[in-house]
């Protein structure tokens, strides 16, 4: 489904990805771990179009198409979703509306019929459930005003109601308290499906304990510098990420 | 107190929307019958005479003009603009008539029908549409077809071209006409008292509710004419009217001047709902061409209890230079001012209104949203002014702009002036970008650029949007590039 070949970009002439490999296969789940600042959120950005990071090099195929040639809304239409990070407040803009707006964008693109008010409220009444999502939110402007976790929980709702062939999750788990992880990882499992791919960018190894993964590859400087089943997860977090900084100084052993 | 922000980061989108044609340039041929240009009692004469007026009316008009002969163009506002040649625009120019005026629409210039078609005014439409809005049109000086005015007749109601009014309700004009704008409040009010051709008058008796939304078409057409329209609306105890406002004009390479006035007068317990979208010709993406908007527009509640609101969404025009205000002398009586103002590529709009409290427990609100874009100038000037005798009066205001692009500008000048040691005024500002960050989420949410700018722009401006009357809403904000947002949810 998606392949990343050589990937390097760079901000502002300084490189940040520095040869990135990835396979993802439909109906997998990919971690992708790393202390800060090893590039694993510009790793997500880049996927998703964002044109502060220039490519120098290497190439990133969807489903057969060049993806580094299409601009971030035609990634979005073909099925990939970014869960942000830091998800951004949209003043005065109301969230169904900014959903409904985006629900049918991609359907147009796709030659499907756009829903209805009527329609597309009884899919958000659906997926709402889900998530647990407090219905008030739905009236509220986007993300304006929500808590952090609330940013999350909307995210992975958006995500829900979008149904993308390829999510990429950055950081979903930061900022949640253990109840809402579990609530968001329930969310997240739910949309699994063997015709669509997961990648989960986190920090930690706790989300990957609710979303379980099939292969973690592990981030340090730009480069995957190891790849392995979940096990390579408990691994990390029982050495910690200095052990992997250690084995950057040699050349990149890939695995699994 | 001015702050001037420039915005540091470029966006594509907000560029592209900022450079988009204007879609409603085009000329119709129609031959004008026109004084030759130029200004001086002789003009005035004519233009009285061609319009057989009353000898009032001749007079009203050479005080003005003379009284204007005295005055200097004021400088004060914050846009630049050539120096206008007065000389060289012509004051009077009309469609050729047939005879007496249309019976009906039929009657009409198919010609001129069409030109309301382009614009989306379709006026037959309209009349088979059974009585939503009636339409008292104005194509270029003279009022070519009023519909529903039988209707209205029926409740009393007055409504039509101020041509008509003089000749018939000269009672009603000489007692009101000036008494709100008089000739000497300004250089442009003044100018336009001296050389108006016509405009609309309303008159609403006691205790009547006007059934139905009150419109009317302004449309600049004939080269280098400028347009001064007159505009009367007189709400009597306990009526209620609600009047809509709308331009549109031809694109064209002269900059039209145009210098309307607008007088309102409520009495006791009346509510006058006075509701503008104006897009004329803002000019090329040089600022050549477009139109110079320079308004005098002001309400009186004069009786207690009364109220007058100003919803106004100004998108075209070269230059805006308009202060809709109200002077708040019944006691109780209500005051408010929602504007929207677009500025884009050369347009500079300096625009507010002055509420002046003089009754006691008067209320005012202002919410004044600034949209800058292009090399757009957009300053917000606004006065509050509480007399000493108003107790209990209450201002609240918000003043918000938004930058898109690092070209342009947003100021705001509040000038505040209270008299009286009761009185609460809050005065509420903010100034946001459209950031990239909120454009790449809405484009990784499958939003074009474009339309992510439109959906913003429109979510920054919803609360003045929704006060306006339906039909209107949806004009604005097809005239912003925007999908109806709210439809759901």
């Amino acid at each position: 489904m998606l392949s990343v070949k050589n990937l390097k970009a760079s901000i502002d002439g300084t490189e940040i990805l520095k040869g990135i490999n990835l396979d993802v296969k439909a109906g997998e789940v990919h971690a992708i771990m790393g202390p800060n600042g090893s590039g694993k959120s510009t790793l997500a950005q880049v996927i998703a179009g964002r044109d502060t990071y220039e490519v120098t090099e290497g190439s990133v195929t969807y489903m057969g198409k060049d993806l580094l040639e299409l601009p971030p809304e035609e990634r979005a239409r073909e099925g990939i979703f970014l869960a942000f990070q830091y998800p951004v407040e949209i003043p005065g803009v109301n969230n169904t509306y900014f959903l409904k707006a985006a629900l049918n964008a991609a359907r147009k693109h796709q030659g499907l019929e756009e829903l209805d008010a009527m329609d597309f409220l009884m899919l958000v009444r659906e997926k709402m459930k889900i998530i647990q999502l407090d219905e008030e939110l739905l009236h509220r402007p986007v993300n304006a005003g929500f808590s952090g976790g609330e940013k999350k929980r909307n995210e992975i709702f958006q995500m829900a109601v979008l149904d993308p062939k390829l999510a990429v999750l950055d950081e979903t788990d930061s900022g949640l308290d253990i109840d809402a992880l579990r609530t968001v990882a329930e969310g997240v499992n739910s949309l699994r499906g063997k015709d669509k791919a997961i990648v989960v960018v986190t920090h930690y190894q706790r989300l990957l304990e609710h979303i379980v993964p099939d292969y973690v590859h592990v981030l340090a400087d730009g480069r995957v510098v190891r790849s392995g089943g979940r096990e390579l997860a408990l691994e990390l977090e029982k050495e910690g990420y200095s052990w992997v900084e250690q084995q950057t100084a040699g050349p990149a052993e890939t695995r699994g | 107190m001015s702050d001037q922000i420039k915005l540091e980061r470029n966006s594509e989108a907000a560029e592209q929307l900022a450079n988009r044609e204007y879609k409603y340039g085009f000329v119709t041929d129609i031959e004008a019958d026109s004084a030759p240009p130029g200004l001086s009692e002789e003009i005035i004469r004519f233009i009285s005479a061609k319009k057989e007026e009353p000898e009032f009316m001749l007079e009203f008009r050479l005080k003005a003009f003379r009284h204007w002969l005295t005055l200097e163009e004021p400088d004060w506002a914050f846009v630049n603009y050539p120096a206008i040649d007065y000389q060289q625009i012509v004051y009077y120019s009309a469609p050729k008539a047939q005879g007496d005026g249309p019976q009906s629409l039929d009657e009409v210039d198919p010609k001129l029908l069409e030109t309301y078609a382009k614009l989306g005014i379709p006026l037959k439409e309209q009349e088979i549409l059974a009585g939503v809005v009636a339409v008292d049109a104005v194509f270029d000086s003279v009022s070519v077809a009023t519909t529903f005015k039988g209707k209205l007749e029926e409740l009393g109601i007055v409504f039509c071209s101020f041509s008509e009014a003089v000749k018939e309700h000269p009672d009603l004009i000489r007692k009101y006409l000036g008494s709100v704008v008089p000739y000497t409040d300004n250089f442009f009010a003044a100018l336009n008292a001296a050389v108006f051709t016509d405009g609309s008058f309303v008159y609403i008796p006691k205790g009547v509710r006007c059934p139905m939304e009150l419109s009317t078409y302004f449309r600049i057409n004939a080269a280098n004419t400028g347009q001064f329209e007159r505009t009367l609306i007189v709400a009597d105890d306990d009526a209620y009217v609600s009047y809509l406002e709308g331009c549109t004009a031809p694109q064209r390479d002269e900059n039209q001047l145009h210098a309307a006035v607008v007088e309102l007068i409520a009495a006791e317990n009346s509510t006058i709902k006075y509701s503008t979208v104006q897009n004329w010709y803002p000019g090329d993406e040089n600022g050549v061409g477009g139109i110079y908007n320079f308004v005098t527009k002001r309400g009186k509640c004069a009786g207690a209890n009364s109220k007058i609101s100003w919803t106004q969404v100004e998108t075209g025009s070269s230059i805006t230079w308009k202060y809709p205000g109200c002077i708040l002398q019944g006691d109780n009586s209500v005051g408010e001012f929602y504007s929207v103002a677009l500025t884009n590529n050369c347009q500079q709009a300096d625009t507010g209104t002055k509420m002046v409290h003089i009754g006691k427990n008067t209320r005012s609100t202002i919410i004044s949203k600034g949209i800058s874009a292009g090399r757009g100038q957009n300053t917000y000037r606004g006065l509050v002014k509480i007399l000493k005798g108003a107790d209990g009066a209450r201002n609240y205001s918000q003043c918000d702009s938004m930058l898109l692009g690092d070209r342009c500008g947003a100021h705001t000048f509040p000038y505040l002036d209270v008299q009286n040691r009761t009185a609460t005024v809050e005065h509420e500002a903010s100034t946001s970008k459209i950031g990239e960050d909120q454009i790449f989420y809405c484009q990784q949410r499958g939003i074009s650029a474009e339309d992510a700018v439109s959906m913003i722009v429109n979510g920054f401006c919803k609360e003045v949007f929704s006060e306006l009357p339906m039909e209107f809403a949806v004009e604005a904000q097809k005239l912003l590039g925007i999908s109806l947002e709210g439809s759901v949810g």
